[in-house]
This record gives structure tokens, C-alpha cells and sequence, in this order.
């Protein structure tokens, strides 16, 4: 029964090892969250006309990014989770993109 | 970025054998599957979240775009200093967060303890911001509802503000940001509430030595939760009180 | 073996129970309402849904009385706007979401997949009483007045035109909705987490396969419904103007992220179903069911497509006639799985050695119905068509085909199929298929009609039509009385035969499943030792040497 229920069965994509992630690595990600909102928060202060709410939203995507991977240990979670997560998202994109087809093509919309 | 591989069960993988820890349920198999069974279903939990969430963030979408100006105008009137500084107090707390799991790994109550501690604390002050911002909205008529009041951005020069006056059919589209920033902030606010009451137990249980000896999963999974509510304030801050702060465009 | 019947009870002289089995392990009101085992929280639910199917099925019988005359004379115009509303809220809320997912899902998959429970029994115990909580909500605003907004709470009908208890009934199905997530999610967790040595994906029964799909679907679907009800709630009690026209809010905006939950749901609500027939069909004409992966498959296509058509219930309320266009091909993507299951239905009874029993009866009636109620889902995905039909007779007729003639279909076979193995007592079988039957008839008597009247132009929602849709209308109440007889004859002969039934033995039906290869009621543990897998699902081969020398577990 144990060749089923190996912890060591790496080739499980279910499966991954516990890692415990040191402190430099969290202090190293807080450093960098805290920098990256100095800059959305001087981004906002330079007219980049379309690019403004683009950078903004990069920035946000990118601390996000690094928050789930690090903060929440999805770097060393198991491919199950890595995709539960990007799931989720891609369902929040058919939530916008589809919800959009309509207000951006409407005759009547103020889009 | 040297990151150990420590395996937290008590026992190495040659010499497999069953373990009975208290906290092991008789259902699962081993203590292995438990724990990863119990992060699974805690990311699943976040998935929902996401899409709650993900409903208040496309109205933003569709209204910042419909009611461009009234949107800037309004976001305008939020405080950089009180949202930037809010939004590094909630980074530390998820920092301190991810201490404290870190904590309960190599198995240090003391830290472990002062870790939950300094998150709850961190966000209380949070909070504390939070509701002085609120209560300068309710000052300026800025809530949603009946007293609501667009004077001040039909006629900004009358308050000193250096902004473009808004047609009145415009600057009524204002209450459509706040209601949206009162429902998202709001929200946002009420996980910090539950997080904080859930930080207070755990912190208690910690206090108690429970977790720290091999057993992590009620923190690891609390930090999830933690860390998924930094992430909707990592977004709420540029798209609430970031949208346009170069005047004169 | 005869030919006619597979059913095979042990000998009834000497058969007895298993001294020791779930149902009788604790004792007491408490061990039950504080129970972590799975299969005690199917039976709560089960009682619970049926409680609440009744109530929503009395509604349903005031409407038809109403509808039997053209005037409005057994209640005034409010009255059936509300009675609608809650037999739409309760039947769709409280039964057909929770039904066959949260009682055969609960007590089977732990069981299909070798385990000895879900992965969180709290939490799924959890979910048992939210639902409660909130069908208690439900019926408080049923008692103080009731809602009046159809089961759909449309803006700015909802919001700003109704004085009744919209925001006690979004309460209500806010909480509800938390009970379906946590269901959901410790099926997804149980089902990657929890199988037995050797259980690999594709030696699952093809029921825990559309399970799954379906706890997908709620897992990322209803908190979706959530927020839109959060935002209905707010509107109505402090006007945040989100939904509101007049403050620039879009009324659709409610609409699509309602629909958004919504029309995945009718996926939660047929998917679990669909598990069953498979499981069903399967058994009768002992065969593997035909292309097995693409059952499965299909499981999880329509899941994804779900996600990518909820528009199609809006083609007439305004939104952009291109991205109508996109929803409208989109929707008809979604035939092409659900055609693969009937398919491949059709293709296992080919050939197969096909017995009728109740179970089956049920699954004919289910595969017939619910391919009628697909196809007139397609008329109304084609954009012209919908135009003419949607809000008619011919919509309610649609879903009436597709939820009531397939899901409650499913439902009945369902538990017609493992009660043997939930009660370890068997029912009467020739009532049993006479129930079948009468539901069947029944069904086709009230919902026919109704195409019809839809197609000739009568609204839904209406308490009064003009003279010449009396004939139909009449037809339409007569044979809703022929099913509500369909139906109350199960809830007789099933809790009579709790006491007199016949003992039912480990596996009656001779199917393959492992649920029946234990005995009947199970051990609270489930198997004394968890098995080990070796064979695919429904291998009728494997079931005839293992029954040479079968083990049976001793209580």
C-alpha cells in the first residue's frame, strides 16, 4: 500500500515536499512589496496617459504574483496547486472578458 | 535564497511507519495526505473568494470606464498618505504573518507567539486608518445615500481644490466610486475582521504550545487566508486611490 | 439468475442485518445531529430536501389550480407572484442544487473511492446546517409575507419596485450558497486526496466523475451569486445605486453576474444526475458503459462551457447584439457534450442484457425527457427563436424538461438505485414501477401542454391567460395531479419498506461498484480494511470471479 501513499513520490503531480522557507526570503519579498508601492504611488504622480492604469495594474499583478508565491508557498506546492490557483483566475478573466463582449459592443453603452 | 527541505513529521521517509499525533484523523490514510488534503481544500475556499471578489471588481471596471472623470474626481479625494501607509502596514502584517508560520516550522513558540501578536496588532492599526478615512467621508457628505453631496465636485474652487469642475449629471456619478469604494473597502474590512478575530484564538491556542510541536497546518492555513486578503488590498490601493493623480490632464 | 430480473436477494428465511452498521453504531437524536460520517449527513439531507420539495411541490400544485380557469379566481395577482417566486427559490435553492449531490454524492463518493469518510467531515457537516440556516431564512420570508421577484431577484424590479422580503430571501440564499461551496470543495478535495490504492482517475465510476465537474462549478460559480444578492441587499437597504439607472448604475450588470452563477447551476443541478444514469444504465445492461472516457470528459466540457453562455438568458434584455451573437454560438458548443452522454448511453444498452427494473425505468424516463428538454434548449440558444419564445410557456416547459424530467429523474432512479445499500431494505417492486410510470406519464401530461401553450404566445408569470388556452392549460393541472401522485407514492412504499422491506443483501443489483461490494448498511468506517484496486470500473468479468469468493464483512 505504501507505493501509493509515499511521501517521497515525487512523480506524483499531487504531491510535493514540505519546504520551509527562510526568513532572508520573506524579508527579501517584504523589502521588494514595499519598494513597488513607492513606485505605483509615484507612477500615479507622471502623466502616462493609456499607460497609467497599465503600469498600475502591472505593478499590483506583479506583488500579487510574488506574494502567492512566496508568502503563500505556492512556489513548493504541488503542481495541483499551482493549477487550483491559475484556475481561479482564468475563471475571473471569463468573468471580465465575456461580461465585457457585451458593454463594449453595445449601440447604447458608454463605453 | 536558501530554503531548507525539512520534512515536519517526526519521522524520516526510510523508517515509515504510522504515527499517531493528536491531531491526526483517523479518516486519512497518513498524516501526509491530511496536510495536503487540508491545503487543497483551503485554496479551493480562496478560489471563492477570488470570484466574491471578482463580482465588485468587474463593476469597478465597467464604471471607472463608463464614468471616467467623476471617477477621478472622486479618487481624488481619497489620501495617498493614508492608503500608502496602510498599504505598508498590511504588508508588514502579512510579512509578520509569514514570520510566524515560518516560527511554527522550526518550532519556536516564543517567536511564534510574538509573530501573531505583532500581525493582530498591525492589523488593528489598519483597521484604525481605515476608520479615520471613513469618518472624513462621512464629514464631507461622501457616504452614499440620502446626504450625499456632489457640491464639491460641481464646484471645486469654492473647497480649494485644485481639480476641474464636473457637469452635475457627472459629478452624481461620484457616488457610484464611493458606494464601490465603501462595498470593496467594506468588504475587504470585514475578512480583516474575521482574520483578526481568527488571530486572536490561534494566537491563544499558540500560547498554549499547540503549535509548536510539528503541528502547523491551523496556521499555514490561517496564513493563506491572511495573505489572500493583502491581495485584494495590493489591488483595491492603485485601483481605488491611484487612478489619476497627475492633474491638469 | 433469471432472465427477467438481476435482482438477487439473499435467501429471506435466514438473510438478517448486519448487527453492526451505521445506522445503528450510536444511538440517540444527538449522535446524529453532531455525527461527522458522511453518510448520516446524506441521510439529513435527504430527510431535509424532501421536506423541502414537498413545500416547493405545494406551491407548484397552487399555481396549476390557479392556471386551471382563465380568470384569476383561487388567488389574487401578487399572491401567485409570490407563490412562483418561492416555488422557484425552494425547488431550485433548497432541492435541485443540493439533491442528488449532497445526499447520493455525500454518501457515495467517500465510499466509490475507497475512503473511510470526505476529507472534512466537519466542514460537510458544516454545510449541513447552513443550509438549514438558511432555508430557515427562506421560510421566514415565505411566513412574513413572502418575495415576489421570481427565483431570479431581476434589478430594478428587485431593488426598487417590490416591498416584500427581498433581502431576508437574498439572506437566505447567501447562506445556502456557502453550504453548496463547502460541499463542493471537500467533494474536490475528497475526490484528488482520498482514493483508494489503485483508484486512478480513470477507474472512477463515471458518477464521481460528473460530481466532480459539478463541485467545480459551484466552487467557482457561487460565490458569484453571493456577491450580486450582497449588492441587491445593499441597494434595497442603503441604495449604494450599483444596479440603479438613475444614480448611472446598469441594471444588467445584476443580470450578468447573477447569470453568471446561474446558468452554471442548472450544470450543478444536471451533471450529478447525469452520474447517476451512467451508474445506472451501466448496471441494468451489465455492460461498461461505451466510451467510457468520453463520458467523462464530457463531464468536464460541459462544466467548462457552462462558464461561457450565461448571456443566452438575456438575448432580450438589452445587451449588445454582437456579443448576443458570440453567446448564442457559444450555447450551441454546449449540445455537443450532452449529446455524447445520450449517445453513449444508447450505445451501452446496445447489445446489452437489459433489465428493467425501477432504477431503470427511471433512467429511460430520465434519457428520454432530458434529451427533449436539451433539444428545445437549443431552439431557445438560436438568437431569432428565443426572441419569439423566452419568457413563455415554452421556457418554463424547457427547464421543467430539463430539471424536473431529467434531474428529478436522475434524483428518483438514484435512490431507487442505492437504497437497498442506504437502508439495507428493499422496496416493493411492482409499485415501485408503477410509480415510475405514473411519474412519467404525469410529467409528459403537465410539461407537453405547456411547449405548446409557449409556442402559441402565452406568458409565463401570468395568473390569467385569455379563453383559448384553457383546453391545453386544463390538460397542463391534470396531469400535475397525476404527478403529484407520481411522486408521493415514493415517500409511502420507501418508508414502509424501512420496516417491513426485505433484507436487500451486499449487492442486490449485482453491480460493480465498490459501495456494493460492502455490506448493506455500511460499517460507520466504511471497509474494515481499505481495498486495494485492481480492476476498471464496471467490470461485470471481475464481479463474477470476485463473487466465488466473496468476503463479507461481519458486524
Amino acid at each position: 500500500m505504501s507505493q501509493y501513499h509515499d511521501p517521497a513520490n515525487v512523480t506524483n503531480p499531487e504531491h510535493a515536499e514540505h519546504h520551509i522557507i527562510s526568513p532572508a526570503t520573506y524579508i527579501a519579498v517584504f523589502v521588494t512589496l514595499l519598494i513597488f508601492t513607492g513606485i505605483t504611488v509615484g507612477a500615479a504622480y507622471i502623466d502616462l496617459g493609456i499607460l497609467n492604469p497599465i503600469v498600475a495594474l502591472a505593478i499590483a499583478c506583479f506583488k500579487a504574483v510574488i506574494v502567492i508565491l512566496f508568502f503563500m508557498h505556492v512556489k513548493y506546492q504541488s503542481r495541483l496547486v499551482k493549477l487550483t490557483v491559475a484556475a481561479g483566475f482564468f475563471t475571473f478573466l471569463i468573468l471580465i472578458t465575456m461580461t465585457l463582449t457585451d458593454y463594449m459592443s453595445r449601440a447604447w453603452g458608454l463605453w | 535564497m536558501d530554503n531548507v527541505s525539512v520534512a515536519t513529521q517526526p519521522h524520516t521517509h526510510e523508517e515509515h511507519h504510522h504515527v499517531s499525533l493528536p491531531q491526526h484523523r483517523h479518516h486519512f490514510e497518513t498524516e501526509e495526505q491530511q496536510r495536503e488534503a487540508g491545503t487543497f481544500g483551503m485554496w479551493l475556499f480562496l478560489l471563492t473568494e477570488i470570484m466574491f471578489f471578482g463580482g465588485l471588481f468587474f463593476a469597478y471596471l465597467l464604471y471607472r470606464n463608463w464614468y471616467h472623470d467623476a471617477f477621478v474626481a472622486a479618487s481624488n479625494q481619497l489620501s495617498i498618505p493614508l492608503g500608502a501607509a496602510n498599504t505598508a502596514v498590511l504588508i508588514s502584517s502579512g510579512f509578520f504573518m509569514a514570520l510566524g508560520v515560518w516560527a511554527a516550522e522550526v518550532r519556536k513558540k516564543g517567536l511564534l507567539v510574538l509573530f501573531l501578536v505583532i500581525t493582530t496588532v498591525l492589523g488593528f492599526i489598519f483597521l484604525g486608518v481605515k476608520y479615520v478615512e471613513y469618518h472624513e467621508k462621512w464629514e464631507k457628505h461622501h457616504i452614499p445615500g440620502a446626504h450625499f453631496d456632489i457640491s464639491e465636485f460641481v464646484n471645486p474652487q469654492a473647497y480649494g481644490l485644485k481639480e476641474q469642475p464636473l457637469a452635475p449629471d457627472m459629478a452624481a456619478k461620484t457616488q457610484i466610486f464611493f458606494s464601490l469604494y465603501f462595498a470593496m473597502t467594506g468588504m475587504h474590512a470585514l475578512h480583516m475582521i474575521i482574520g483578526i478575530g481568527l488571530l486572536v484564538w490561534l494566537t491563544w491556542r499558540s500560547y498554549r504550545g499547540e503549535f509548536s510541536a510539528g503541528y502547523v497546518a491551523p496556521i499555514e492555513y490561517f496564513g493563506l487566508y491572511w495573505h489572500f486578503v493583502d491581495i485584494v488590498w495590493i489591488f483595491l490601493f492603485p485601483l481605488l486611490y491611484l487612478i489619476n493623480r497627475h492633474p491638469g490632464q | 439468475m433469471s432472465a427477467h430480473t438481476i435482482v438477487n436477494l439473499p435467501d429471506q428465511r435466514t438473510a438478517t442485518m448486519p448487527k453492526r452498521n451505521y445506522i445503528n453504531n450510536e444511538d440517540g437524536i444527538l449522535s446524529w445531529l453532531f455525527t461527522g460520517d458522511h453518510k448520516r449527513i446524506a441521510m439529513l439531507y435527504l430527510v431535509s430536501i424532501t421536506f423541502f420539495f414537498f413545500i416547493g411541490g405545494a406551491f407548484a400544485g397552487l399555481i396549476r389550480l390557479e392556471l386551471l380557469t382563465p380568470q384569476p379566481d383561487l388567488m389574487a395577482s401578487d399572491t401567485y407572484n409570490k407563490f412562483f417566486s418561492m416555488h422557484g427559490i425552494v425547488m431550485i435553492f433548497l432541492f435541485l442544487v443540493p439533491s442528488v449531490p449532497a445526499v447520493l454524492g455525500n454518501f457515495l463518493i467517500p465510499i466509490m473511492l475507497g475512503a473511510k469518510d470526505l476529507a472534512f467531515p466537519k466542514i460537510n457537516l458544516l454545510s449541513w446546517y447552513l443550509y438549514w440556516i438558511g432555508g430557515l431564512f427562506t421560510l421566514t420570508a415565505l411566513v412574513l409575507g413572502g418575495v415576489d421577484t421570481g427565483w431570479t431577484f431581476t434589478t430594478p424590479l428587485s431593488t426598487h419596485y417590490l416591498n416584500t422580503h427581498v433581502v431576508t430571501a437574498a439572506v437566505g440564499i447567501f447562506i445556502i450558497g456557502f453550504s453548496s461551496i463547502f460541499t463542493g470543495l471537500n467533494f474536490i478535495v475528497t475526490i484528488h486526496r482520498m482514493r483508494a490504492p489503485g483508484m486512478t482517475w480513470f477507474r472512477m465510476p463515471l458518477f464521481i466523475w460528473a460530481n466532480y465537474a459539478a463541485s467545480i462549478l459551484m466552487v467557482l460559480g457561487t460565490p458569484v451569486l453571493a456577491i450580486s444578492l450582497v449588492l441587491v441587499a445593499l441597494e434595497r437597504t442603503i441604495g449604494i445605486g450599483v444596479f440603479d439607472p438613475t444614480k448611472g448604475g446598469d441594471p444588467l450588470l445584476f443580470q450578468h453576474l447573477f447569470w453568471f452563477y446561474s446558468h452554471p447551476a442548472v450544470y450543478i443541478m444536471i451533471l450529478p444526475g447525469m452520474g447517476v444514469i451512467s451508474e445506472v444504465i451501466s448496471t441494468f445492461s451489465r455492460k461498461r458503459v461505451f466510451g467510457y472516457t468520453a463520458v467523462a470528459f464530457s463531464s468536464v466540457a460541459i462544466a467548462l462551457f457552462g462558464f461561457f453562455v450565461w448571456e443566452h438568458h438575456m438575448f432580450i434584455m438589452g445587451v449588445s447584439n454582437y456579443s448576443a451573437l458570440v453567446f448564442s454560438l457559444l450555447t450551441m458548443l454546449v449540445a455537443v457534450p450532452s449529446a455524447i452522454k445520450i449517445f453513449n448511453w444508447a450505445f451501452t444498452l446496445q447489445k446489452g442484457s437489459i433489465t428493467f427494473e425501477t432504477p431503470m425505468l427511471y433512467a429511460f424516463g430520465f434519457i428520454g425527457l432530458f434529451t427533449v428538454g436539451g433539444l428545445t434548449g437549443v431552439f431557445l440558444g438560436a438568437l431569432g427563436m428565443d426572441i419569439h419564445l423566452t419568457e413563455t410557456y415554452f421556457i418554463v416547459a424547457h427547464f421543467h424538461f430539463v430539471m424536473v424530467g431529467g434531474m428529478l429523474m436522475a434524483f428518483l432512479a438514484g435512490i431507487h438505485f442505492w437504497w437497498p445499500k442506504m437502508t439495507g431494505r428493499m422496496y416493493s417492486e411492482s409499485i415501485s414501477k408503477l410509480a415510475a410510470i405514473v411519474t412519467f406519464i404525469g410529467f409528459n401530461m403537465t410539461f407537453l401542454p405547456q411547449f405548446i401553450l409557449g409556442y402559441l404566445g402565452m406568458p409565463r408569470r401570468y395568473h390569467a391567460y385569455p379563453p383559448e388556452f384553457q383546453v391545453l392549460n386544463v390538460l397542463s393541472t391534470a396531469g400535475a395531479t397525476i404527478l403529484g401522485v407520481g411522486y408521493m407514492l415514493p415517500l409511502l412504499y420507501l418508508g414502509w419498506s424501512l420496516k417491513y422491506g426485505a433484507i436487500a443483501g451486499d449487492n442486490p443489483w449485482q453491480a460493480t461498484g465498490l459501495e456494493w461490494q460492502i455490506q448493506s448498511p455500511p460499517l460507520t468506517e466504511n471497509f474494515t480494511e481499505i481495498p486495494v484496486v485492481d480492476h476498471d470500473a464496471y467490470d461485470y468479468e471481475w464481479l463474477e470471479h470476485k463473487t466465488a469468493q466473496e468476503v463479507t464483512t461481519v458486524g
